[in-house]
């Protein structure tokens, strides 16, 4: 299955990714590009309080992520939430991608978007961290899915 | 450069190239020299030259280079000893940093001479370095792991410490500078103290050798420990100073070369002091960068450079508690080299990457002291580090920098 061509609704997960970073390209300042990024995290969802839990604190990120991971028919949905602003807008930019999607379109995807809008060059390497914690707990969740599914 | 007259910030800014980086647009503004500091071109250099005109693996060639770059690396360990007063070079043995000489003095001195019960006493401002290697060893051992409470300002109270004083008191292990708070331990009395209750000291002198002259003999202390690379010298480098009547009677850190003076299958002897802790090839060039590092400082003037330092704090003090909504977190009296902080409107990661958009090198987290921050009921702090080569017009770089994290997030 492509992973490019799996949504039956809404764009398919390389459409959301190419918006994104389309949306980005917009901004000519580091600061619009950071206060847009702010804006998304303070628009998150409210994280679950029931996850709100040491077991669910993400290990590697030096500000305090909460992430976790549910299957919904057949579908990952992630709730993420840090305590710093910068870090909950990442989180935003990488629910939008990856939330929502089956396992297999997560584990295809590489997050190309990270590069593309600048975040890589402009994010501290402590916070990158963060930024390589969040991911790398996305696709482990998608490819256990995968795996117990084999 | 010289130890009389004014203090010349620009010449001694010159020497180090690193300091005229452009960063996102911006002059480089570094304000994280507690975590590491920048190094001038007399230590590249000396380092370069180790590389190009005397390198050759110590202590065991009859050759030309061999015997140079021995005796570069021997006369390094003098400048160490005589920087910080130790009697002989017997009692300066070479490690990776200060962590790996409080994992030599827990592996070899603790392991030898702790016993199920007998307890340890460190403080809450201890960074991870002096907390974690005592920890292992207490799972070992069965040891007691005492924590001295700090006040909410960052003060250490030597009452407090006191407290904790018992007969089975043997290891104080306490820092002299705290890397968050800025806050100076009076540590000539607390060793006192520990020795009145038969506890052996050691000191963690990370923050500190870089800011004020340290004196072993007169602090008394029976072990001191600092990394090379705050102290303008290269990373991978570091001393532990011992008593060498302690350090005569501890065994072995690690086997292997340079530390043995005879082997056969059946048995070893160790080499003589300081190289029996020293196995294997020590980071050759980066010592003698160090010894070069220490010059350095030394034709500055440690005293000097620290009333500089003492200066910028001062301002910094004033500058940042001006700031709307910010709190400065350690403000204990005499308190040196870092101010730290928190914002209202912005988390220390937030703070940190909005300044660093605007040349600002500060550091955010925990700064390898989570006990700490539980105990101030904090997740992290951003924090500022001065160097000698830090100027008023930094601290005013940070100041306005951080206007823009309220406006930003305000």
């Amino acid at each position: 299955m492509d992973a490019a061509t799996s949504t039956v609704n809404g764009p398919s997960i390389a459409e959301e990714q190419a918006e994104l970073i389309d949306e980005f390209a917009f901004f000519d300042d580091w600061m619009q590009r950071y206060e847009y990024l702010i804006d998304l995290g303070r628009r998150l969802p409210a994280f679950p309080e029931e996850y709100r839990r040491d077991e669910f604190k993400l290990k590697g990120c030096q500000s305090q992520v909460w992430f976790v991971g549910e299957k919904r028919d057949g579908r990952l949905v992630f709730h993420a939430i840090s305590d710093a602003a910068i870090v909950s807008g990442i989180i935003a930019l990488l629910l939008r991608i990856y939330s929502g999607r089956t396992p297999t379109e997560i584990v295809a995807t590489e997050p190309d978007f990270i590069a593309a809008i600048g975040l890589d060059a402009h994010l501290s390497p402590t916070r990158k961290n963060g930024l390589g914690a969040m991911l790398k707990a996305i696709r482990d969740r998608a490819q256990a899915e995968l795996d117990a599914a084999a | 450069m010289g130890a009389n007259g004014a203090y010349d910030v620009e010449s001694y800014r010159a020497d180090f190239p690193i300091l005229s980086t452009q960063v996102h647009g911006h002059p480089l503004v570094y304000l994280d020299n507690a975590a590491s500091a920048q190094k001038p071109r007399q230590v590249i250099d000396r380092v370069s030259e180790v590389y190009e005109t005397g390198y050759a693996n110590v202590h065991r060639g009859l050759h030309y280079l061999s015997e140079k770059a021995t005796a570069d690396y021997e006369a390094a360990r003098e400048t160490i000893r005589s920087y910080i007063n130790a009697r002989s070079t017997a009692e300066v043995i070479y490690t990776r940093g200060a962590s790996e000489a409080i994992n030599l003095v827990a592996a070899t001195w603790g392991r030898q001479n702790l016993r199920e019960g007998d307890e340890i006493i460190v403080t809450y401002m201890e960074h991870h370095s002096n907390i974690v290697p005592w920890q292992l060893l207490r799972d070992e051992k069965g040891l007691v792991l005492k924590g001295v409470p700090i006040g909410p300002d960052g003060t250490f109270e030597l009452a407090a410490f006191k407290a904790l004083l018992t007969d089975r008191t043997r290891l104080v292990a306490i820092t002299h500078v705290s890397n968050v708070l800025g806050t100076v331990v009076p540590v000539k009395e607390v060793i006192r103290l520990a020795h009145e209750a038969g506890a052996v000291a050691l000191i963690d002198g990370c923050q500190a050798v870089q800011h004020m002259t340290v004196d072993v003999q007169d602090l008394d202390c029976d072990f001191y420990v600092f990394s090379g690379h705050k102290l303008y010298g290269p990373s991978g480098i570091g001393a532990l100073y011992g008593k060498e009547a302690l350090l005569e009677k501890m065994p072995p850190y690690q086997g292997g070369g340079e530390m043995i003076s005879s082997v056969t299958l059946e048995k070893s002897e160790w080499a003589d002091l300081p190289h029996k802790f020293e196995a294997g090839t020590p980071a050759i060039a980066q010592a003698i960068g160090l010894g070069a590092a220490i010059d350095y400082v030394k034709a500055i003037g440690v005293e000097r450079i620290g009333a500089h330092e003492r200066d910028l704090i001062t301002y910094a003090t004033q500058r940042l508690s001006a700031v709307d909504g910010l709190r400065l977190v350690g403000t204990a009296a005499g308190k040196v080299s870092v101010v730290s902080f928190v914002m209202d409107c912005a988390h220390p990661h937030d703070i940190a990457t909005i300044v660093d958009r605007q040349g600002v090198a500060v550091r955010a987290g925990h700064h390898c002291a989570q006990p700490l921050m539980d105990h101030l009921d904090l997740s992290s702090t951003a924090r500022a580090s001065v160097g000698l080569y830090n100027t008023r017009a930094e601290i005013d770089a940070l100041a306005d920098s951080l206007d823009k994290v309220r406006a930003i997030f305000g």
